[in-house]
């Protein structure tokens, strides 16, 4: 007996379907011996971790508020990764677009502005975030630099210099010698959708932004030249579509995404700048996207579902004193199933037996 | 060895992919000194019976008898030491290094490069195929990279050569150098096994012939007590509709003029253009003649805006197009069908309708406002589909889910069903069953008629000389000027293909 890969000609649609669920299922079934190795109730643990997390208004809240920066990177990845251009620098980009938000908050503070501010700091994070990402594009069309690299590198530059930011120029004078910058305005800060809360505008901004770009790549002429460009781009060119071109295009989309997250974060969630403003959303948005098979719908699922696993890892280190790694463990091996169930997706195995000799 | 015994005898050989029975209990017995064909369509299962042969493939039933005994080939290296030697359509040679160099590493009882100079000389002598074993295999032609392979299985002294389609590669005078080599072989009582879908050269040398059709062995035969016409009755299980076309060499208009175009090779191992003119008229076929690999590529994509070239070189319908984009020339009513199908002309992994929105979305009406009409492709391609008999299973199923001749039959048809003023086609039946390769060339012929002007980039000259009205060669990037095809011969066309003046 012999196990052969052949390529698939056609995937069938039940495991387009299925394909997604046993990328679930596997690591809860890795997950329930990861736990019981650890010498945890695995039924309670699995419990604390993806239950608790939505049986109350306040869980379904705070998955709301993790999913929504989670999403929003995600879509931009997605876009970038279907047309073969590989963007791993989002934390950056939603760095920069947080400092650039930010910025304006800060110079304003203390004095009254109109309501143009949040929108104006909102355009102001997506412009920074994209032209931040448009570095390691202009790298590639300009250079071929490998934009794996050069956007990667580009988050720790991000990093420091919002650590310098809030240690430096931007320090809030009253706050102990802390780093960090003054907390926002009221004015400066997103409106909660209903009192006592933590939702804010944040989610329905990223809602439409889904909906947008599911149309955006179900409908739409550009759609189609970014998702030819990454299956085939020797076709791409005798469609008469430029690579370099989108290559920046598809940069300078993600980057913007990855950049309104992050204003939207700072100025949502944590009302200031400080080092710790992303638990690493930049990189957990490329499990997302690819959870979601690079689809926007999908990446809105993989959200939800990424973020609940979040809250509940927080709650597991609260409730069963599981280390944060458990946690971190849980969403490497989900990305790891979902792309072996890729394979499954593009490949049929078979068991064949020898040929009489 | 007794000569009544066969060399290679198969029995019952079965193999499946998915659903599809690629080969269904197949027999073929090679004696030795024989030339034995192997004759089918594309999918017929040739390929799949002769990598089981070489290894490369199991049988998921049957057996191999080699030489009298039971014989199940591992693996390409365990079939060479058996004494099975293979050349494929496609090389598998380092274009970097030499001759030498490359035989060298092949060899499984590797010696090195300059040991092996010797015996490679030897061996070239021997069989009357000229080689120089210090040359680098990029300078080589593809006849000559052809010979490299065929040397390197004869030093391995293998009882049966393999061949797959070994002449749609080379000149006719090449071809006539090949059969001398295959004559001293079978002389040494050597079996060649020769997969070929040219009948007129099969009567000539082969004296056995086994065909298949859909996976099983339909026909055995002398070839030659056979006429071409039989044998292509056995291989399509019916008649081959013959092509209505009238040659038209009328002075009217010029609708593509490339005019002394120029152009430096993209690469080391590209091909420069040098000083091509052509004109095609309205209501004619051009052929484009030659052996591959002597800048018909390169001349394909200077034609369809894929690389731009000086303004006035390329001229559709009498304006200067050179520094046009493709789209800009396919709204001046150019059409475009590139050699590679899967990848160049069509995404593999996308549908029917986006591949025909791919080609077509500048000119069709497919796209309002940045949106796409999904309405309108759906119609357009079911259009396609009904008018060139495409066959493909679901609705809008994925490009790569369809044979090669149904696949070519929808990529040509998706141009055509615009009604282009020029259509540029490039090997239009390459790898084509023959009732595909018929509609395609009809449907070509039908397309001149109407008063449209079609440029044919093919290898194949009987092809050419089928369809075209006029015929022009291709060597090393130099256009011959286009002779009427009335007046062309094989042999005059086959030398241009070899390099000689005009």
């Amino acid at each position: 007996m012999r196990l052969v890969m052949e390529k698939r000609s056609e995937t069938p649609l039940w495991l387009m379907v299925v394909s997604p669920l046993i990328a679930v299922g596997l690591p809860v079934l890795a997950a329930i011996i990861m736990f019981t190795l650890l010498g945890k109730d695995p039924a309670r643990a699995l419990y604390v971790y993806f239950i608790d997390p939505i049986s109350d208004s306040w869980g379904l809240q705070e998955v709301a508020v993790k999913a929504t920066p989670l999403v929003l990177i995600a879509l931009g990845l997605a876009v970038c990764y279907r047309a073969n251009v590989w963007n791993i620098g989002a934390e950056g980009q939603f760095l920069l677009g947080a400092m650039a938000g930010g910025w304006l908050a800060v110079i304003t503070h203390g004095s009254t502005q109109g309501p143009w501010l949040l929108p104006a700091m909102m355009m102001l994070g997506a412009l920074a975030g994209a032209c931040w990402a448009l570095i390691p594009g202009v790298l590639r069309t300009r250079f071929g630099a490998n934009e794996i690299l050069t956007s990667l590198m580009l988050v720790y530059v991000a990093e420091y210099l919002l650590d310098y930011l809030v240690r430096g120029p931007w320090r809030d004078p009253g706050g102990f010698n802390m780093p960090q910058t003054v907390i926002f305005e009221p004015e400066a800060v997103l409106p909660l959708l209903m009192e006592g809360g933590r939702l804010n505008i944040g989610t329905p901004i990223m809602l439409v932004m889904v909906v947008a770009f599911a149309i955006l790549m179900g409908r739409t002429l550009k759609g189609f030249e970014i998702r030819l460009v990454g299956e085939a781009p020797r076709a791409a060119r005798f469609a008469g579509f430029s690579e370099k071109g989108l290559v920046l295009t598809v940069f300078a989309i993600s980057g913007a995404l990855a950049g309104l997250a992050g204003m939207l974060e700072a100025a949502g969630t944590v009302k200031q700048l400080q080092p710790g403003i992303s638990p690493g959303y930049g990189f957990t948005a490329i499990i997302v996207a690819f959870l979601g098979r690079l689809n926007p719908v999908g990446c809105l699922v993989a959200g939800i579902f990424i973020a609940i696993t979040f809250i509940g890892g927080e709650n597991a280190q609260i409730m069963l004193r599981l280390p944060l790694d458990a946690t971190r463990v849980l969403q490497g091996l989900l990305l790891f199933f979902v792309l072996a169930c890729d394979s499954l997706l593009l490949y049929r195995f078979r068991f064949v037996r020898e040929a009489r000799a | 060895m007794d000569a009544t015994q066969p060399l290679l005898l198969a029995e019952g050989i079965t193999k499946r992919f998915g659903a599809l029975a690629a080969n269904d209990h197949v027999d073929l017995r090679v004696m030795p000194g024989e030339i034995h064909a192997l004759l089918g369509e594309n999918g017929a299962g040739k390929s799949t019976l002769v990598k089981i042969i070489y290894g490369l493939l199991r049988a998921d039933a049957g057996r191999l008898l080699w030489q009298g005994r039971a014989f199940a080939a591992e693996s390409p290296r365990a079939a060479r030491r058996a004494g099975i030697g293979m050349v494929f359509q496609h090389f598998s040679l380092f274009d970097a290094l030499t001759v030498a160099e490359n035989v060298a590493l092949s060899l499984d009882d590797a010696g090195t490069a300059k040991d092996v100079a010797g015996r490679l000389g030897d061996v070239s002598r021997a069989y009357g195929l000229p080689l120089e074993p210090a040359r680098e295999v990029w300078r080589l032609s593809v006849g000559e990279r052809q010979r490299v392979e065929i040397v390197r299985c004869l030093m391995q002294d293998p009882r049966l050569l393999i061949l797959d389609e070994p002449t749609s590669v080379l000149t006719p005078q090449e071809c006539e150098g090949l059969f001398e080599t295959l004559a001293r072989i079978r002389a040494e009582g050597r079996a060649v096994l020769y997969i070929s879908h040219k009948l007129e050269e099969v009567r000539r040398i082969c004296e056995a012939a086994t065909i298949l059709r859909g996976g099983r062995v339909v026909e055995r035969c002398d070839p030659r007590q056979e006429t071409a016409g039989s044998l292509a009755r056995m291989m399509v299980g019916g008649d081959v509709p013959a092509l209505r076309h009238d040659h038209m060499l009328a002075e009217t208009p010029v609708r593509l003029a490339v005019s002394a175009l120029s152009l430096p090779a993209s690469d080391a191992h590209g091909i420069a253009l040098r000083d091509v003119s052509l004109a095609v008229r309205q209501g004619e076929i051009l052929g484009i003649a030659g052996v591959a690999g002597n800048g018909q590529d390169e001349l394909f994509a200077a034609i369809s805006g894929e690389v731009l070239s000086p303004s006035v070189a390329v001229a559709i319908d009498g304006v200067a197009m050179g520094q046009a984009d493709i789209n800009e020339r396919r709204r001046k009513g150019a059409a475009f069908v590139p050699e590679e199908r899967l990848g160049h002309a069509a995404a593999p992994r996308l549908r029917l309708t986006e591949n025909a929105l791919l080609s077509g979305h500048a000119t069709n009406g497919f796209v309002a406002q940045g949106m796409v009409d999904r309405g309108r492709l759906r119609s357009f391609v079911d259009g396609v589909v009904r008018a060139f008999d495409v066959r493909k299973g679901p609705a809008d199923p994925e490009a790569r889910a369809l044979s090669g001749g149904n696949l070519q039959k929808f990529v040509v048809g998706r141009e055509i069903a615009r009604k282009p003023g020029l259509l540029v086609v490039a090997q239009p039946t390459w790898g084509v069953d023959a009732g595909a390769a018929a509609i395609i060339r009809q449907a070509l012929a039908d397309l001149a008629e109407q008063g449209s002007a079609v440029l044919v980039i093919s290898q194949d000259l009987d092809e050419l000389l089928e369809i075209a009205d006029r015929i022009a060669v291709m060597f090393v990037g130099r256009l011959s000027p286009a002779v009427p095809v009335t007046e062309a011969s094989r042999e005059s066309l086959g030398l241009l293909m070899g390099g000689a003046e005009s």
